[in-house]
This record gives C-alpha cells, sequence and structure tokens, in this order.
C-alpha cells in the first residue's frame, strides 16, 4: 500500500462510518420518519431534519452510475493510473464516490449500471470501501 | 414587496447559540453550525424548508447542502470578527430587494479542539477529504466531467458531439485577435488530442492563463450622463447544491444552474426565446451542453445535436460563447469575470465577434463543480 495516497481523517460525526469499515461493514445513517437513508454523515436527516436516526449496516451492493478515467494520477496513484474515478449507486439510495478494482479500469470493462459489491482496503488508520464487480454477475 | 427605495423593515426573528459553549471535542465543526441553526429555528418557529438565504465566514456551499437548503442568496463575506454584522447587513438589503425570503447567518467555529476544521482544499477530515480526495482525484479535469457518462448513456450524447463544443468555439476564436487559441480545429482534432480524464481529451479543457478584468455599477440616471452606453441589469439570480460533485442529485442536471437561471429570467421577465446572445462558464466541453438545457433554452438531451448542427456557431440562431470561452479565449481560474465582459461588449457593439443586434444578453457561471451558479440577465435597452 502507497503511503502517499491521501487518507481521510474521521470526525465524531462521521466515526461510525469509518468503525463499520473497519469491521468489514458498509453503514450508512437511516431515518426511520422518512424510511430513507442518506449520506455523507451528518447529525440531523437532510430531508426531515429529524436528529433521531440511526446508523445501519447495509448490503454493500450497488451499481456502476458514472466514472470517469483518471489520466493524472494523485500522489500514490503511480502505479494504478490510468484509473476510473467513480460514483456508486448503493441498492440502499445514497450515492457515493469510490475506485473500482478486481478488473482493469477500461471503457470497455466499465459498463454504466454493471453490478457492484463493496471491499475494504487500508488506507492509513482506516480501511477505505471500494467496489469491486459483483460475484456472479456478467462481466 | 414594494419598492421603498431600501426602506423596507427587516427584522432579526431568531437567535440562538450552540447547545453546549467551551470545550467540545466531540463536535465537528460544520456541526457546531447545524446545531446553532436547529436552535435557532426553534427560537423563531421557522423550518430550515423557510430558509432560502445563507450567510457565513466558511464555505456557503458546503453548510448549505450539509442543512440541506437550496439557497437563492449566499453571502461567503470573511473578513475575521465582525464579519457578521456585515452579513446582517447583506442580508437586510437582499431582503429589501427580494432576492430571497429568509436569511441564516451563522457561526460555528472549533477554534479550539480542531475538530472537522475546513476552509483550506485537501484537508482530511473535511467531507471530500474524506469521502472523494481518497479516490485519487487530481484537480477538476479529473471530477468535474464525472457526469459525462452518465449524461452520454441517458441521452445519447456521442463524443463527436462533445467534441464539437470545442470546434464550435475555437470559430468565434479565430475573429477574436485577444483570444489565446485561434487556430481551426476539427472534431478529429479534438479526439485525437491526449486523454485527460475519459471521455475528456485535452481540447475539451479550459486554458490556464493569466488576466483580469473589472466592473463599474451605477444607478441608471446617472448612468445616462455617461460616455458609454449603459448595459442595464435586468435579473439576477444565483445558487449553490453541493461542494462534493458525487452528491449531485441529477449527474446529467446542474440544480443550482435550474435554480438560478430561472430566477435571474423571471426578475427579468424574459425567457430564453428573448435572448440574442449567450455566455456559458465552460470549464470544460460539457458546460454548455448542461446550461443550455438548465437554462431551458433547448429540451432535455438536445444540447449536443444542437451545438453540433451549427446554431450556437458564427450565424447560428443562438450566439454562444462568442469571445472563444474558457476553451479558446482565456481561463485565468475564475472565468466568470470574462463572460460578463463579452456581454458588455456584445451590448455595446465593440465585441471583435460581434453579432448584429443585441439587446438582450445572459452571462452563466458556475462555482466550483456544479457547486454554485450566477446568472446575469443584461440589456442595453433600460428596464
Ligand atoms: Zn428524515
Amino acid at each position: 500500500m502507497s503511503p502517499n495516497k491521501a487518507e481521510p481523517r474521521p470526525t465524531p460525526q462521521t466515526q461510525p462510518f469509518w468503525d463499520g469499515c473497519a469491521q468489514g461493514e458498509l453503514r450508512l445513517q437511516y431515518c426511520p420518519s422518512c424510511a430513507a437513508y442518506y449520506f455523507p454523515p451528518r447529525a440531523m436527516c437532510p430531508r426531515c431534519w429529524s436528529t433521531e436516526v440511526e446508523w445501519r449496516r447495509v448490503s454493500g451492493r450497488g451499481v456502476l452510475h458514472t466514472y470517469l478515467i483518471n489520466h493524472r494520477p494523485a500522489p500514490g496513484f503511480e502505479e494504478d493510473a490510468p484509473y476510473a474515478i467513480a460514483v456508486v449507486q448503493l441498492e440502499e439510495g445514497p450515492r457515493m464516490m469510490s475506485n473500482i478494482v478486481g478488473i482493469e479500469n477500461t471503457p470497455e470493462n466499465l459498463v454504466l449500471d454493471m453490478p457492484l459489491e463493496v471491499t475494504f482496503e487500508p488506507r492509513g488508520s482506516v480501511m477505505l470501501p471500494l467496489f469491486r464487480p459483483a460475484k456472479g454477475a456478467r462481466q | 414587496m414594494s419598492p421603498t427605495n431600501g426602506r423596507a423593515a427587516v427584522a432579526i426573528v431568531g437567535a440562538a447559540e450552540t447547545t453546549r459553549l467551551g470545550v467540545i471535542p466531540d463536535v465537528a465543526e460544520i456541526e457546531l453550525h447545524a446545531d446553532a441553526v436547529r436552535n435557532a429555528l426553534s427560537d423563531c418557529g421557522l423550518s430550515v424548508r423557510d430558509i432560502d438565504g445563507i450567510a457565513c465566514t466558511a464555505n456557503p456551499v458546503a453548510l448549505a447542502h450539509y442543512l440541506g437548503i437550496t439557497p437563492t442568496y449566499l453571502d461567503g463575506t470573511s473578513v475575521g470578527g465582525c464579519s457578521f454584522m456585515l452579513h446582517v447587513r447583506h442580508a437586510a438589503a437582499a431582503l429589501r430587494s427580494g432576492l430571497c425570503q429568509a436569511v441564516l447567518v451563522t457561526h460555528g467555529q472549533s477554534g479550539r479542539s480542531r475538530v472537522g476544521v475546513g476552509g483550506r482544499g485537501g484537508d482530511p477530515s473535511s467531507l471530500q477529504g474524506q469521502f472523494e480526495a481518497p479516490y485519487g482525484p487530481t484537480g477538476p479535469p479529473t471530477l468535474f466531467p464525472i457526469g459525462v457518462l452518465r449524461y452520454m448513456k441517458e441521452f445519447g450524447l456521442t463524443h463527436e458531439q462533445l467534441a464539437s463544443v470545442a470546434v464550435v468555439q475555437r470559430q468565434w476564436a479565430a475573429r477574436n485577435p485577444r483570444a489565446m487559441m485561434r487556430d481551426p480545429i476539427t472534431v478529429d482534432d479534438v479526439l485525437s488530442s491526449r486523454m485527460i480524464a475519459y471521455p475528456i481529451h485535452l481540447l475539451e479543457c479550459c486554458l490556464v492563463t493569466d488576466g483580469g478584468g473589472a466592473l463599474v455599477l451605477t444607478s441608471a440616471p446617472r448612468a445616462r450622463d455617461l460616455p458609454q452606453p449603459p448595459v442595464y441589469i435586468l435579473g439576477t439570480g444565483e445558487s449553490s447544491e453541493t461542494p462534493m460533485v458525487s452528491q449531485m442529485e441529477d449527474f446529467t442536471s446542474s440544480r443550482a444552474f435550474r435554480v438560478s437561471g430561472a430566477k435571474a429570467f423571471a426578475e427579468a421577465g424574459i425567457t430564453p426565446a428573448d435572448v440574442d446572445h449567450l455566455m456559458i462558464y465552460d470549464a470544460f466541453a460539457h458546460l454548455p451542453i448542461y446550461g443550455l438545457e438548465d437554462l431551458g433554452f433547448v429540451g432535455r438531451g438536445e444540447a449536443g445535436a444542437f451545438i453540433e448542427a451549427g446554431n450556437t456557431a458564427p450565424g447560428g440562431r443562438l450566439p454562444l460563447n462568442t469571445n472563444g470561452g474558457g476553451l479558446s479565449y482565456t481561463h485565468t481560474g475564475m472565468y466568470g469575470m470574462f463572460a460578463i465582459q463579452e456581454s458588455v461588449r456584445q451590448l455595446r457593439g465593440t465585441a471583435p465577434a460581434q453579432v448584429d443586434g443585441v439587446e438582450v444578453s445572459v452571462a452563466h457561471g458556475v462555482g466550483g463543480m456544479f457547486a454554485a451558479a450566477g446568472t446575469l440577465v443584461l440589456s442595453n435597452r433600460e428596464p
């Protein structure tokens, strides 16, 4: 693992997300009154402003919503270039940025709406959620 | 709201501090803002849905997104500890003139515990630092166009149509002696230029230049006594969506564009059909495509074909980015000033690539990566 890649630094409001990652779980906040998940983390539901929200483990499944392929590598990414910077549509509703691993990052391989599943890799003091083609999915 | 020459009454109706004060090591700075806001709204009995203006010394885009607000008034004035007095003053003027209906002026600072202290790009505890930077972006070229493939899938936009944006703007630049890039280019030239961030090639990215601009505004009666033909402000709009491009509601459209544009057009009392000349901030080739649709000049999914067919080119029915734009004229980093300058030249009749009969010009700018937007409707006819 390159020591130079950018490392997230959790805050008290985001710590439960990173605690989940450390245990191999993707966790999102859920608002019972809206019956909806949201991301990124914050103390109140952005729809109804309820602070009665909870952290829940989610499936880790999603689809490739959109991406680009970066030909100008960031520090620590030199060996990976060109690499996709992607937005994953999670099964539970929210979207998050990520990288796609386990498949060469080419326009031919990366087809929008292809199924993905979360995986984690160490990055500094946290485990970073990444996505790979879902097992059993057509490639 | 009646025209009362700025005398309409404005009041502070809610006021509160954070729930706790002192040492608060378990709350990120942005959440201190949110806590104070919740308390102030509770104090006055208003809901966050009533709020359409936001002022703070931090990035008001980030705070509005965090709170779930779609603002039509943003004030990020940051001049030190007195900034909030200035925010109140600006807010009073904004409320009197109808830019918005209710403004939040907020403060939150983790000055002692330094938790989630943002403000500088790349802070690893900011939301961008935690949820975008770890995935390896290297500046706007590798983030801003992230929705283009989604747009292509939704609407069938082709790589050739995207490239035609750069080709058409070079046609305008060829008529402008001050443009940095003036040699004609073809779609093939664009598509064979270096790949920067697939599907964006070098010639679909803006220039990086040095330069500047300035504007002077005064009252309409006074303007009549001055030598230059006045350029009147018919309508203005502003809005924001999210400081994180990955959190756009729709990757094929900018909410900030839609809100800002609609506000400006409504204030001016015009529709896109009344516009003779248009400037849309083109940091990358997809910006004019999103702008044409989000401001209502064409229907959803139609902008690529519209540009490819020559409608925005010299001689076309909607002259767009007639200085050559950020792609071919200049781009210092904050190009919006240059878009306004070209609108003024076109309305004065002094542009190098002058369009005949321009009476209404629209200059539309983007802030960040679809984070914010501002729209001006300008005219050489006194309203
Ligand atoms: Zn809710």
